[in-house]
């Protein structure tokens, strides 16, 4: 392995440690993310996963390492600049705005006019709102595209959150537990959704239904501590006697 | 036409309200008071100014200012220092020991003008720092404190701080700044007289037409996606800076653009009481301008000049008969407003305005002119041309 060189990766993460007083949540990490992959991160409460996507995305800072996305070194970016480059985060609680309905959420986050005086003199044009119906039938929002998005359904709010980041178009899409207080059909919908959109893009998804996890799977990766305990295949992993020991056993 | 007009006055009740509010300053208080009163209301008006930055910077910001004084003080201070160096002249000051310079510095054994009173010897450039000053200084602050991710209750604390800071500053710096007297005695603007009535009633009318345009340029803000996002970032922060947003800009944006109305606000309340002191700076002042916006409704920019009138008449009104009770009844008003009324008065016109709306038909014909029918039902959705989203539905 080459540290230095470039890659064919969509997200190539080397050696990525972050300590909070010493407590490494992150150690020692390598990662890599192909184009068109849908990858699943499992593993145990306090495993560290939702700390590696709040890595990738900027929110923490690593203590050492490199992510570097399509070869750009995503580390010293700041979180809007991570985004702009083509990363889309969707948080573990459904994140909407709430007071603005669900075309103002799908137009707040469309790519457009983003700095201040870009966003005074914005226009919602009709390429805007055909991108929108677009986004909003991918999500099955399009009969509520003017309902508040606080009234929406649990479920419902989860799919927004996932169109709006659609909307942006990312390259690199990551899913912090995306089917979570889902009833079984929102899940199997859900499921559905996310094999359509990461058709184009790489998707990185956090979750805990192993159900869920098998449906939409290319690959599985269990992090424990911190640390990677075993990667590939659903089947293989589930069968990897490490994995059940600290996980599936449970 | 119609999507600039929505642009501008918002829905038919926001464009109703902004009528009403017009004929109210523009016509019936000008009627109806004599000139005593309507320059009382015109004082009471520049006050609006703070109270409709604050509802822009702190109902749809989320971002409580306790500072806004500040900039209506700078405001306030920049015209009455160009005034005090016109009424200075070494003629009307021949008995000073130093003639030519403001009776204040000549009193505190100062004998050359400082230097930053130079400039103000041009209405011009005073007219530029009353704009400049406080929005520069607005952004030195903002910057300072978004950027590093101050927000909430730190905010309110560091703004109230700066406007202790400055009050004391210019209480303390008396031969520089008038003290706590403040910079008085003003008399012409470029040889006009300003003390007389005519100029009064001038003043109050560029005053309304100042505060309207103020109004109308919010409103611009706050229905383009600059304010949609306002809203976003005060429910989910987060989430608007995930989506590539740089949340500080639009921070400090929305804060600068507060200062600068409030300081044009004090300004106007210079050239129409005739003088600035350090009692419109500090933190009494700037808590009643957030108890205006309170009252009328912080989430309103028209219901913010009501609020700002109710209280100054209420104030006026009591402090002459109960002075001592007025503080107790300004502070009961503003608990009861945030309890019962969070939307204040404009919360209560959204609620039952319509009773009086429907009577006023010359204004909905007026409005079914302005707007076809067909782009109404659109703009209420959003404002997307009419012709483009029947394109897209067909």
């Amino acid at each position: 392995m080459n540290m230095s060189t470039n890659t064919d990766f969509t997200l190539a993460i080397e050696d990525l440690t972050v300590s909070f007083d010493g407590f490494k949540a992150v150690d020692s990490l390598n990662f890599y993310l192909d184009r068109n992959e849908l990858h699943v991160v499992i593993g145990p409460n306090g495993a560290g996963k939702t700390t590696v996507l709040d890595l990738i995305c900027g929110k923490t800072k690593s203590t050492s390492g490199s992510i570097k996305f399509l070869n750009k070194e995503l580390t010293n970016l700041s979180e809007h600049e991570i985004v702009r480059a083509g990363v889309g985060r969707k948080f573990q609680t459904p994140s909407i705005y709430e007071n603005l309905s669900v075309m103002e959420n799908l137009e707040v986050s469309y790519p457009r006019g983003r700095g201040v005086f870009g966003s005074l003199l914005f226009k919602h044009d009709a390429e805007v709102h055909s991108k929108i119906i677009e986004v909003a039938q991918q999500i099955m929002l399009e009969s509520f595209l003017d309902t508040e998005a606080g009234l929406l359904s649990h479920g419902q709010k989860q799919w927004l959150e996932i169109g709006m980041l659609l909307i942006q178009d990312p390259q690199l899409l990551m899913l912090d537990e995306p089917v979570a207080g889902m009833s079984v059909k929102e899940r199997e919908q859900t499921a559905e959704l996310l094999n359509k959109i990461s058709k184009g893009r790489s998707v990185l998804v956090i979750e805990h239904d192993m159900e869920f996890v098998a449906r939409i799977a290319h690959k599985v990766t269990v992090l424990h501590q911190g640390k990677i305990l075993a990667a590939g295949e659903m089947e293989e992993v589930q069968k990897d006697p490490k994995v059940i020991e600290v996980y599936l056993g449970h | 036409m119609s999507f600039v007009y929505e642009k501008l006055f918002g829905d038919k009740k926001g464009m109703i309200g902004f009528c009403l509010l017009a004929i109210l300053i523009l016509v019936v208080f000008p009627l109806m008071l004599d000139s005593f009163r309507l320059n009382l209301v015109g004082k009471y008006l520049t006050y609006a100014f703070a109270a409709v930055s604050l509802v822009l910077l702190w109902g749809y910001g989320g971002t409580l200012s306790l500072g806004q004084g500040i900039f209506f003080g700078i405001g306030g201070y920049a015209m009455a220092m160009f005034l005090k160096l016109e009424a200075s002249s070494p003629e009307n000051t021949a008995i000073q020991s130093t003639p030519g310079i403001p009776d204040f510095m000549d009193w505190n054994q100062i004998t050359e003008l400082p230097f930053f009173w130079m400039p103000f010897h041009s209405f011009t450039f005073t007219l530029i720092a009353i704009l400049v000053v406080p929005t520069f200084f607005a952004y030195i602050i903002g910057a300072a404190m978004f950027k590093r991710r101050v927000g909430g209750v730190y905010f309110a604390i560091i703004t109230q701080v700066i406007s202790v800071i400055l009050t004391v500053l210019i209480v303390g710096q008396q031969g520089l700044t008038g003290g706590i007297n403040g910079i008085t005695d003003l008399r012409t603007l470029n040889g006009w007289d300003i003390t007389s009535d005519s100029a009064k009633n001038l003043f109050y009318f560029i005053n309304c037409f100042l505060l309207l345009a103020v109004i109308i340029a919010s409103r611009f803000v706050l229905t383009s996606k600059f304010g949609r996002l306002l809203l976003a970032m005060r429910d989910k922060e987060d989430r608007v800076r995930f989506s590539g947003y740089d949340v500080a800009n639009f921070k400090i944006f929305v804060f600068c653009f507060a200062a600068l109305i409030s300081a044009v606000g004090g300004a106007m309340f210079t050239l129409q009481v005739g003088f600035m002191s350090p009692s419109f700076v500090g933190i009494v002042p700037s808590i009643e301008m957030v108890i205006f916006a309170a009252v009328g409704g912080r989430m309103s920019l028209i219901g913010a000049v009501y609020g700002t009138l109710l209280i100054n008449f209420g104030k006026t009104a009591f402090s002459e008969s109960f002075p001592e009770l007025w503080l107790f009844l300004m502070g009961g008003l503003f608990i009861a407003v945030v309890m019962f009324f969070p939307n204040g008065l404009a919360g209560l016109w959204e609620d039952y305005g319509h009773h009086i709306t429907k009577h006023f038909r010359f204004l909905n014909r007026f409005y079914d002119k302005l707007v076809p029918a067909s782009s109404k039902e659109v703009n209420a959705s959003n404002s997307v041309d009419s012709a483009e989203l029947e394109g897209s539905k067909s």
